[in-house]
């Protein structure tokens, strides 16, 4: 008790010290759970576009991005006839933009796509969706910001659309996106085939030898699983890299502050730690006693931060521009991870103050003002 | 006790020589005083056989066994030895129980036997009512009290004390050292004590004289 009595005395007697301390790390780690949790969020949201109610994708090999991708028209006619698929489905992704909107996201779908089935109505139908027709369903946001009802007319890209329905999705790409009807994307788009195929088994352990048969029948395409490809695709792989390279900056700002902190600590106690030492201290317990009061100041701003970033992300969750982006829950993993590095970080920092605090030489300390 | 043998120590790479080839003995349950003016090296010699620092050259035996650095002098530090300062050397933001416990976390004492032998201490240095005060509304005469406490936590065998009376009044200063000289005897202390007074010095089992580093008079034991 007196040991941590110790340790508490000086971070309660110097609080607006520990205060800065404990503050720089919980901004560190709200920053980096926020970021995390969007571009993880983000990562999820667009690999919901490509799963739907499927668990395989097909798609060119050696492209950088799914938008370069073309799998022609005769593959999708094939694959549709296999004994092991269930459904196959051509989805074409594409970048317009209209007059206020740079970038809108869309979708060329087939009438039949799980999407519109999913999908909560706010104006229309399926049945007013048709494949060979070119009427366009938006998304919530998208009717938003395109100031578009059921009806109208809009400027999508070089071309004018009517707008056939509204639909509310949980996904925030698609709810900012625009889904035109199959065949007229890859007119818009100059596609002869499709981005990717998605597909459905009728028993998922004919994966393999689906993926097997894709390889062997279209060298140039692959087929991967879901779960496969947001492991591999760069972009989802930079995007969770980037997220997790800034939170880690971040929390180094954080842990450099509690280095500060400690070092301006050790340098204005080495009287007191002359004292424990010729009282009996050993080196490491002077030098324990230095990295436990980082660990305490790294531990409570964690849990502020963890605390602070969660509230922001509820926040943000209800901010239009940004629905479907954010996923608010918390995972445990990821908050034990976020505490575990806090920890790390302050222990990290406390290391040289606490080497200094240890090779103290308590007789000349002694005589220290 | 304490036997050490031709002890020479210098500062600063050998430009300031402190102890040159000081040998000094100090019997079980003797009270010596150490006494000369200021720099003549009695702290230093404390210092030495308190095992704080390590001589240049020399050997330093306490309890029987041989001082070196490392573990030894820490085992000396926890066990063996109790150290009084000038400047009472307590931490201000604590309490008098919680600086007189300090050396028994470092022993590793059970708290109940550290709350004991605090208990027992505090009620002979006249301190009970004064257990939960901090430092700082404590009188000088009660810091050093509680500093002579806190050095007796662990029942060491030998007690040192570099001028324990050096910042206190005249009236103070008797009852310090009386009480050091009162333990000494009731705990079976061996009391090795610098001071400038001599008058307190002489009521000590024997003086010790040193001048520029080196002992003058009374280095050894004449058979007490």
């Amino acid at each position: 008790m007196i040991f941590l009595r110790l340790i508490l005395t000086n971070l309660l007697r110097h609080r607006m010290r520990t205060l800065m301390s404990t503050a720089g790390i919980a901004f560190s780690v709200a920053a980096m759970l926020t970021v995390v949790t969007v571009l993880q969020g983000a990562v999820g949201m667009f690999s919901g576009l490509l799963s739907s109610d499927s668990e395989t994708i097909v798609f060119e090999k050696n492209v950088s991005d799914l938008f370069f991708s073309e799998v022609p028209q005769s593959a999708l006619d094939e694959l549709t006839k296999w004994p092991m698929v269930e459904h196959a489905d051509a989805v074409v992704f594409g970048i317009v933009s209209s007059h206020d909107q740079p970038i809108i996201t869309c979708f060329g779908i087939t009438d039949k796509d799980a999407r519109l089935r999913k999908a909560a109505w706010i104006e229309g139908s399926v049945a007013g969706f048709k494949a060979d027709g070119q009427g366009i369903v938006l998304g919530e946001r998208a009717a938003e910001f395109l100031h578009a009802h059921r009806g109208d007319t809009v400027p999508v890209g070089h071309g004018s659309f009517e707008v056939v329905g509204v639909i509310r999705t949980s996904n925030g790409f698609e709810d900012g996106g625009v889904f035109m009807p199959l065949k007229a994307a890859q007119s818009f788009f100059h596609k002869e085939g499709s981005s990717v195929i998605t597909v459905k088994l009728r028993n998922a352990d004919e994966l393999a030898g689906f993926k097997a048969r894709v390889q062997a029948q279209y060298p140039n395409l692959t087929a991967l699983e879901n779960a496969e490809f947001n492991r591999s695709y760069s972009q989802f792989r930079i995007l969770k890299a980037t997220a997790w390279a800034v939170g880690g900056c971040g929390l180094l700002l954080g842990g450099f502050g509690v280095a500060n902190t400690m070092i301006m600590s050790v340098f204005t106690r080495i009287r007191e730690f002359a004292i424990l030492r010729v009282n009996g201290f050993s080196q490491a317990q002077v030098a324990t006693m230095v990295l436990t009061e980082a660990s305490l100041i790294s531990l409570l701003g964690a849990g502020l931060g963890l605390a602070g970033g969660s509230s922001l992300l509820v926040v943000m969750k209800y901010v239009p521009a940004l629905h479907g982006y954010v996923d608010a829950s918390l995972r445990l993993s990821v908050m034990a991870l976020v505490l575990v590095l806090a920890a790390l970080t302050g222990i990290l920092g406390a290391l040289y103050p606490a080497f200094y605090a240890m090779r103290i030489r308590a007789v000349e300390a002694l005589r220290f003002e | 006790m304490i036997e050490a043998l031709d002890i020479s120590k210098s500062y600063e790479g050998g430009a300031i020589q402190v102890l040159r080839g000081v040998s000094l003995t100090v019997a079980k349950g003797e009270t010596v005083a150490l006494c000369g003016s200021s720099g003549c090296g009695k702290s230093t010699l404390l210092h030495l056989i308190g095992g704080l620092d390590m001589p240049d050259r020399g050997k330093i035996a306490v309890a029987g066994k041989e001082l070196d650095a490392g573990n030894r002098a820490l085992d000396l530090l926890r066990h063996d030895v109790g150290f009084v300062f000038q400047l009472h050397n307590l931490l201000p933001d604590l309490t008098l129980a919680e600086n007189c416990l300090i050396p028994t976390v470092a022993a590793g004492t059970k708290r109940a036997v550290a709350e004991k032998r605090l208990s027992e201490l505090v009620e002979r240095m006249g301190l009970g009512h004064r257990l939960n005060a901090r430092i700082q509304k404590l009188s000088g005469g009660e810091r050093q009290r509680t500093a002579i406490c806190r050095a007796l936590m662990n029942s060491p065998r030998i007690l040192l004390a570099d001028e324990p009376t050096g910042a206190l009044d005249e009236k103070t200063a008797e009852t310090v050292f009386s009480l050091l000289l009162e333990l000494a005897s009731s705990e079976g202390l061996t009391l090795l004590m610098a001071t400038h007074d001599r008058a307190l010095a002489a009521r000590c089992d024997r003086m010790v004289e040193m001048r520029d580093g080196r002992i003058v008079e009374g280095g050894h034991n004449a058979g007490k």
